[in-house]
């Protein structure tokens, strides 16, 4: 599961079209008449969000070869961090940011280390435990004085510049625009980079890295401080854009579905996150018009809900499609061009 | 002499590699065979072949009856024992353990008892460490427990991988001397594989000669013994 | 000196739902070396056909029966069907697999039964045993059957060749097959027991803690941290561990720090004794000699 990207100079320029295209979504609100747009605005804002939260996971688990079901934990821990910032110290929303950031890379370190001695099974197991834990942490009423406790904290949205003329949900689209395009093109060049490959070689041959002389302890641990930072800002940025943050919206659910936007968009692969961020946003918009699709069509008698969708769909892709989207797109294009190479053959 | 097991055209794959080019094997019943070759020959592949633990070409057929595309475990009920590579123990199990497994594939659990006395016949140091957990065990009382749970199995045919591998000079000659009078007292067939060429060749009747997934010759014992131009290329001695 | 009897009855209570569920966790890691996250919530599901049983007018025992079959057929299902095709798949790809199960068990129960609490009947009469408040028969039901489910489930193990066949099959398929053991098989066996113990362990727990399709969640992590407390390979060391674990969650909640914070306790447990003493206290050390 090499990344070929990886050795190309430069960012490809079906990349560079892709974001071009992203940043110029939002101003096709100055010229529709559409009431929907801002809410297509907020939308656009979630697959962001998502798709930077799965890249935060996809450097683990894609990258790295370890596994966490508990990310929903580190996306928590951003958005309370941002929000206790915003309520109580008075922080303007930006530069929560960058401590949120900070604050779940210590706590992504701080559970790598004791990760280290945890493989596979076990390693899932204890991300799992992390991820049941969060909410009732979350509630619990010591710290309920910061936290909210099951209320949660509900927060002011932050207003658009008035020089930029664009509307509060537009602003904040670009907003995540920006923070995904910084992050993408930080793990990018992160992934390029002698780190990069040592993170990689870590998860194709461990003992061979290790002979190599790369330093497993500290690529383990680094890798999962800087995934646990990247869906932390996704957090964060989550806190920000609806403005509201509660205990319930972080449960193993969440993780979840990270881990469903991860393999749809196909593991170890960057494209694949912003298809990844896109269809968990898109699955759960639409839960209830493919439920009542079903129920038409297969003459059910109960809704059938998001999650029933999601799991069939994590199982089917397990045997057709492991590597997700991004990844079939690239075996279709691998079986495109060498078709030239066997007709000649034959 | 009849033929028990027959292999046409056997050939054997380890995912891409191929290990066996469509050999013939015949093992006759009452006898013992034996493989020799040096290593990498592909003697042991040829005992995964015969028992459809990897993948393979070709036919092979035990007792008249087409096993090719049988599973292992049906190839075993069928009376084919295989004492693996490594003697594969079950090291947690206990002694007791280990050959008591044979009774899950046999319906006549009084001929079974019957058997096991008959293992600690021939192997007594197996009935002294019974209740010892089969990890603990030496190597040569590992490599005996193997042909004991064998045994238990009731077989037609063994086949044996390397009896010999690892063991000290005496107790591979006691092994050899059992395996002997398996063959003749319980009217076992046998397959063996073996590195060690002058044990082999002492104990078998027919000898097949391996060289990089071919058979490169094969005949009665006796004469590959007394062919000094052969012993000394192919078996270096 | 009361209260405290009362917090060990009421965990030892716990802890033999605990125990339940670190029962079938830990056969199905025995016989596939798989942690099924799924474990709580198929669990959950057969509560839940028991339920709806027991509402259609079966009796309790016969409804209690029934599940154990149906479960146990559940079980044997998923593993030669769904999971057999993924044998050989990297463990990522099974992981996934397991959190698809989840959901979708988790949303299908939701589906049929919507996510509203229901009351789920005890065969237990609930009155106290002593008459002092300490310990209902419904505790000491609880705990025996799960004593007698391990009691069986032991004896099924050590002492027939059936028990010793999954056994074998488990700690070295190949010289299992070699024996002649159907290998595929013991492990579609493994899961169906895992899952009707399983069902066992929900619908002892249910009439305590209410059903409702999240209501394996925590439990499971109980169980999880139970099976790694006395030793993932090890049947009567999950028992042990369960015992343990739901002691002392009610001793620490009780007197430490609240009941607030018990799955953070859960949580520390789990990766305490991964750190620690990943054999948990009873799990064996297999010695091998070459």
């Amino acid at each position: 599961m090499t990344a070929n990207w990886a050795n190309k100079r430069g960012v490809g320029a079906g990349a560079l079209l892709a974001w071009a295209g992203l940043a110029l979504l939002p101003l096709i609100g100055f010229i529709t008449e559409n009431t929907s747009f801002d809410y297509y605005m907020y939308m656009g804002q979630s697959m962001l969000i998502y798709a930077i939260a799965v890249l935060g996971l996809n450097l683990l688990i894609g990258f790295n070869g370890q596994i966490s079901l508990g990310h929903s934990a580190f996306f928590a821990l951003g958005a309370y961090t941002t929000a206790i910032l915003m309520n109580f110290g008075g922080w303007p929303y930006w530069a929560t940011l960058p401590i949120a950031a900070l604050v779940c890379f210590l706590a992504g370190l701080a559970f790598g280390f004791p990760a280290l001695k945890l493989e596979g099974h076990y390693l899932a197991l204890a991300t799992f435990t992390l991820a049941i834990a969060m909410p009732q942490l979350l509630k619990y009423k010591a710290i309920a004085g910061w936290t909210g406790g099951v209320g949660g904290v509900l927060l002011d949205k932050p207003d658009p510049p008035e020089w930029t003329g664009l509307s509060a949900d537009q602003f904040l689209y670009y907003l995540c625009l920006f923070c995904a395009m910084s992050l993408f093109w930080l793990v990018f060049n992160l992934l390029r980079g002698r780190s990069g490959r040592a993170i990689m070689a870590i998860r194709d041959h461990t003992m061979a890295a290790s002979t190599m002389g790369i330093d497993i302890a500290r690529y383990k641990t680094v890798a999962f401080g800087i995934s646990a930072g990247i869906t932390g800002i996704a957090g964060a940025l989550s806190a920000i854009t609806v403005a509201y943050v509660a205990p319930d919206s972080f449960t193993l659910q969440l993780s979840i579905s990270f881990l469903v936007g991860l393999v749809v968009g196909g593991i170890a692969s960057l494209p694949g996150c912003l298809i990844g961020g896109a269809f968990i946003v898109l699955v759960q918009n639409s839960a209830q018009s493919i439920s009542d699709w079903m129920k038409g069509t297969f003459a059910l008698r109960y809704d059938v809900p998001a999650w029933a969708i999601y799991g069939v769909l994590l199982l089917a892709l397990m045997y057709v499609l492991p590597d997700g989207i991004a990844g079939g797109c690239a075996r279709i294009r691998a079986w495109w061009t060498t078709r030239g190479r066997r007709e000649a053959q034959s | 002499m009849v033929a028990l097991l027959e292999a046409k055209a056997l050939s054997a794959w380890y995912g891409p590699i191929r290990g066996l080019y469509e050999l013939d094997l015949v093992v006759e019943q009452g006898g013992v065979t034996a493989l020799l070759g040096a290593n990498g020959a592909g003697k042991t592949t040829t005992l995964r072949a015969l028992c459809n633990m990897v993948r393979r070409a070709g036919t092979t057929t035990f007792q008249g009856v087409d096993i090719s595309r049988r599973s292992t475990e049906d190839i075993v009920r069928m009376g084919v024992a295989h004492v693996p590579e490594g003697r594969g123990t079950f090291v947690a199990l206990t002694v007791e353990e280990n050959l008591r497994l044979a009774l899950h594939t046999r319906r006549d659990k009084a001929a079974a008892m019957r058997d096991r006395d008959l293992v600690f016949g021939y192997f007594p140091i197996l009935q002294e460490r019974l209740h010892q957990q089969a990890g603990t065990l030496s190597g040569g009382e590992q490599q005996m427990l193997a042909i004991g749970r064998a045994l238990m199995l009731a077989p037609k045919l063994m086949l044996l991988d390397e009896p010999s591998f690892g063991l000290a000079p005496l107790i591979v000659r006691e092994i050899f001397r059992i395996l002997r009078q398996i063959n003749e007292h319980e009217h076992v067939s046998m397959l063996i594989v073996e590195q060690n060429a002058a044990l082999a060749l002492d104990l078998a009747d027919t000898v097949y000669l391996l060289e990089t997934g071919k058979v490169v010759t094969s005949g009665p014992s006796a004469l590959i013994q007394n062919d000094e131009a052969l012993r000394k290329s192919y078996l270096g001695y | 000196m009361d209260f405290f009897i009362q917090q060990i009855a009421s965990g030892l209570t716990s802890g033999a739902i605990y125990a339940c569920v670190a029962l079938g966790l830990v056969m199905i890691y025995v016989s596939t070396d798989h942690i099924n996250f799924a474990q709580g919530e198929m669990a959950m599901f057969a509560t839940y056909l028991a339920w709806a049983m027991i509402n259609a007018g079966v009796p309790y025992w016969i409804a209690f029966g029934l599940t154990i079959a149906v479960a146990f057929f559940g079980g044997l299902f998923i593993q030669r069907v769904i999971l057999k095709p993924l044998e050989h798949a990297p463990v990522l790809a099974l992981v996934v697999c397991f959190i698809a199960l989840l959901s979708i068990f988790n949303a299908i129960a939701g589906m049929i039964w919507s996510y509203t609490i229901k009351q789920f009947p005890s065969p237990f009469p609930s009155h106290d045993l002593f008459g002092n408040g300490l310990v209902s028969v419904q505790q000491l039901g609880v705990v025996g059957v799960t004593l007698v489910m391990l009691g069986l489930l032991t004896v099924f193990f050590r002492f027939t060749t059936l028990g010793l066949a999954m056994r074998a099959a488990a700690q070295n398929p190949a010289s299992a097959r070699l024996m002649g053991v159907r290998v595929a098989w013991m492990l579609a066996l493994g899961w169906g027991l895992a899952a009707s113990i399983g069902a066992i362990a929900g619908m002892l727990v249910a009439p305590i803690v209410f059903l409702d399709p999240n209501m394996m969640n925590g439990i499971l992590v109980y169980g999880f941290a139970s099976a790694l407390v006395g030793g993932i390979g090890n049947p009567m060391g999950a028992v042990a561990g369960g015992f343990i674990v739901g002691v002392l969650e009610n001793l620490v909640g009780s007197y430490v720090i609240g009941n607030e914070l018990k799955l953070s306790f859960a949580l520390v447990v789990v990766v305490g004794v991964l750190l620690l003493k990943p054999a948990g206290l009873f799990g064996r050390v297999i010695v091998r000699r070459v």
